[in-house]
């Protein structure tokens, strides 16, 4: 009898029976279609990426081919190779002229960007231990004023800085790239790190006073240990913003042998490359060399990153 | 010196307060000491050079002489008799409304997807924010490879389809709108934005929602999208001086063309510098610049009362 009554049961309880069932497939159905969605996003992003890398290994007649080869019939390494030594003897009828390799454009790239990075972590960290743990009159006002120069595009100190850089004979070197940032290096990593530093109960700074150390001891033996997650992820912005800067480089570096790669790849299109005829392998060689770095730093630190992200609110 | 006053002054009792007061002063000398290096920056490469920029925007100025002063010439010009000026105002900003608002609804609607509890989330998530890693020049030649109306990918799977692609980057009406397809190929830096935001949204209120029978759209109308309200108001105001500032990719790519169709405002501060050596109206521009900015950002916090919601704000 009780068994009937299972097979069978109450119109009501079979009714929220059948609206379970809805239920479930309409849920079944939009976790289909978001994960759809979501590969078909995922493929829009990625496309560029293949249909560089595969027309980087391209001889030129075959990235014009119709219809397209996805994937190249052989691919032609050397692409990379011509590259990034610059070495032209190695393709025939490439027109790219001689003093160039992207090898250099990378290390001079790679050069400003560390002695970036080590005035911003320095005094970007000083500063905001400054603004967040000692107490000297003025402070609040200095504080709002360096938040306010954020709001300030740098396009309207761009041309004034170019006469003292010019001023200081230091056109055409690494000066005028490095220098500024080892003066606080940013309103907005002064603001990040404070941010982080306000976190941590100033119970460990008085602690140190009272066994006798100075505040510079306090700034270099609890603080900067204590942040090191913060500056991290400075050390991660302040890279990709020195390796993707396009309009420094453009304004103050001249000579070819002091390029950076973004300056390099432009000078490349124009240059090595004529625009009735580009070279588009070697300049799309150029650009995965170009964005290997910033990729790899991305992929090795990312959980660290997009808490970064997460924490400040900048897109990257 | 002071100290040694106030010592003698009031004499052994209070040494104690005038002890306190050399520590006080120690301690903003080391505040002082800390902030030095921005506070000179500051004077030397931020404030100095914004009143020099002010000035110099009154002047006529082509590097190789000095600077003259031609009084209100460059900005009379420049509002008045160079439509030029106007005309790349509108191009960013019709860029601005297109890859703002296209970021915002893509950003959004991506992370409301990935956070129905998907599974790969972290893969989803890091396959979109990849373009957002790799600005710069280096996109800017992939995307000339990509809109290249004969070796780009774009036009090969538009040929697929059968719809016979526009030349992009070579046609005056297209050219745009080919900037703010490639503004929508980043659109993952906003998303992840948004999802941590919606992580954060507790789940009490859906439950609290859910109980006075909300379905999906009255839940993300009346929960979600009030409770993430700050992150996409951040977002706005960050994405509209971003595209303000446009200026890599339309100076590999365009250099302003075809016929000044992607001729970005920034991108001629930088021409009328730099290649035209007028310094003096390239610093106008650049003010006009500014001053758009901070009037956007502030019409943004005007409007911003009316839909930002601030979690335990007093109304």
């Amino acid at each position: 009898m009780t068994e009937s009554t299972l097979d069978r049961p109450a119109p009501a309880l079979a009714d929220a029976r059948r609206q379970n069932t809805i239920a479930k497939r309409v849920r079944a159905t939009s976790k289909l279609l978001i994960h759809l969605t979501l590969i078909l996003g995922g493929f829009a992003v990625l496309i560029p990426f293949f249909w560089m890398v595969s027309a980087s290994l391209k001889p030129d007649w075959e990235i014009f081919l119709m219809p397209p080869t996805w994937i190249p019939e052989e691919p032609l390494w050397q692409n990379y190779a011509i590259v990034l030594t610059g070495n032209r003897e190695a393709s025939e009828g490439s027109r790219a002229g001689q003093g160039w390799s992207f090898l250099g454009f990378v290390w001079n790239t790679a050069y400003v960007t560390a002695w970036v990075m080590v005035g911003r972590l320095l005094t970007a960290s000083l500063a905001a231990y400054g603004f967040a743990r000692l107490r000297f009159p003025g402070r609040n006002y200095l504080f709002v004023i360096m938040l306010a120069t954020m709001m300030v595009p740098g396009h309207v100190t761009m041309i004034p800085l170019y006469f003292i850089f010019k001023w200081l004979n230091t056109l055409d070197t690494y000066w005028p790239l490095v220098l500024p940032v080892w003066f606080g290096g940013g309103a907005f990593f002064i603001f990040l790190l404070r941010q982080f530093i306000n976190s941590i109960p100033p119970d460990y700074d008085d602690a140190a006073r009272i066994d006798g150390c100075s505040w510079m001891g306090v700034y270099w033996r609890i603080i900067l240990p204590m942040i090191k997650p913060a500056l991290g992820a400075v050390a991660i912005f302040s890279f990709m913003a020195s390796w993707n800067d396009f309009m420094g480089p453009l304004i103050y570096i001249s000579s070819m042998d002091k390029y950076t790669v973004a300056i390099g790849l432009h000078f490349f299109r124009n240059n090595a490359s004529p625009s009735a005829r580009p070279l588009w392998n070697l300049m799309m060689a150029a650009s995965v060399v170009a964005m290997i770095p910033p990729l790899l730093l991305f992929f090795v630190a990312q959980r660290y990153y997009i808490q970064g992200i997460v924490v400040s609110g900048i897109k990257g | 010196m002071n100290t040694i006053s106030v010592e003698s002054q009031v004499g052994a009792v209070s040494t104690k307060r005038v002890r306190m007061g050399r520590l006080a002063r120690r301690e903003a000398l080391a505040g002082y000491l800390t902030i030095a290096p921005w506070l000179l920056g500051f004077l030397l490469f931020e404030f100095g050079p914004l009143i020099t920029s002010f000035y110099l925007s009154f002047t006529k100025f082509d590097v190789l002489t000095t600077p003259q002063w031609v009084g209100f010439k460059n900005w009379d010009k420049m509002l008045f008799n160079d439509p030029l000026v106007w005309h790349s105002v509108k191009v960013t900003a019709i860029y601005s409304v297109g890859a703002v608002s296209l970021g915002l609804v893509l950003g959004l609607g991506l992370a409301l997807f990935l956070n129905q509890d998907v599974r790969g989330l972290s893969f989803y998530r890091t396959v979109f924010y990849t373009p957002a890693v790799v600005s710069g020049a280096a996109v800017a030649m992939m995307w000339l490879l990509l809109l290249n109306p004969e070796a780009g990918v774009i036009n090969r799977i538009l040929a697929l389809v059968g719809i016979p692609g526009p030349a992009w980057l070579f046609d005056r009406q297209w050219a745009l709108p080919a900037f703010i397809i490639m503004s929508v190929w980043g659109v993952g830096g906003g998303m992840v934005l948004y999802l941590a935001a919606l992580q954060g949204v507790p789940s009490e209120l859906y439950d609290a929602a859910m109980i006075d029978g909300a379905g999906a759209l009255p839940k993300l109308w009346f929960v979600t999208l009030p409770m993430i309200s700050p992150v996409i108001f951040f977002n706005l105001i960050m994405g509209i001086i971003g595209s303000f500032q446009v200026f890599t990719s339309a100076f590999i790519m365009t250099q302003g063309g075809p016929a000044n169709a992607t001729y970005f405002f920034v991108l001629g501060i930088y021409l009328n510098a730099f290649q035209f050596l007028k310094m003096g109206y390239a610093s106008a521009l650049a003010w006009m610049l500014a001053v758009i900015i901070l009037l956007l950002t502030l019409v943004a916090f005007r409007s911003s009362g009316r839909w930002v919601h601030y979690e335990g704000q007093i109304r």
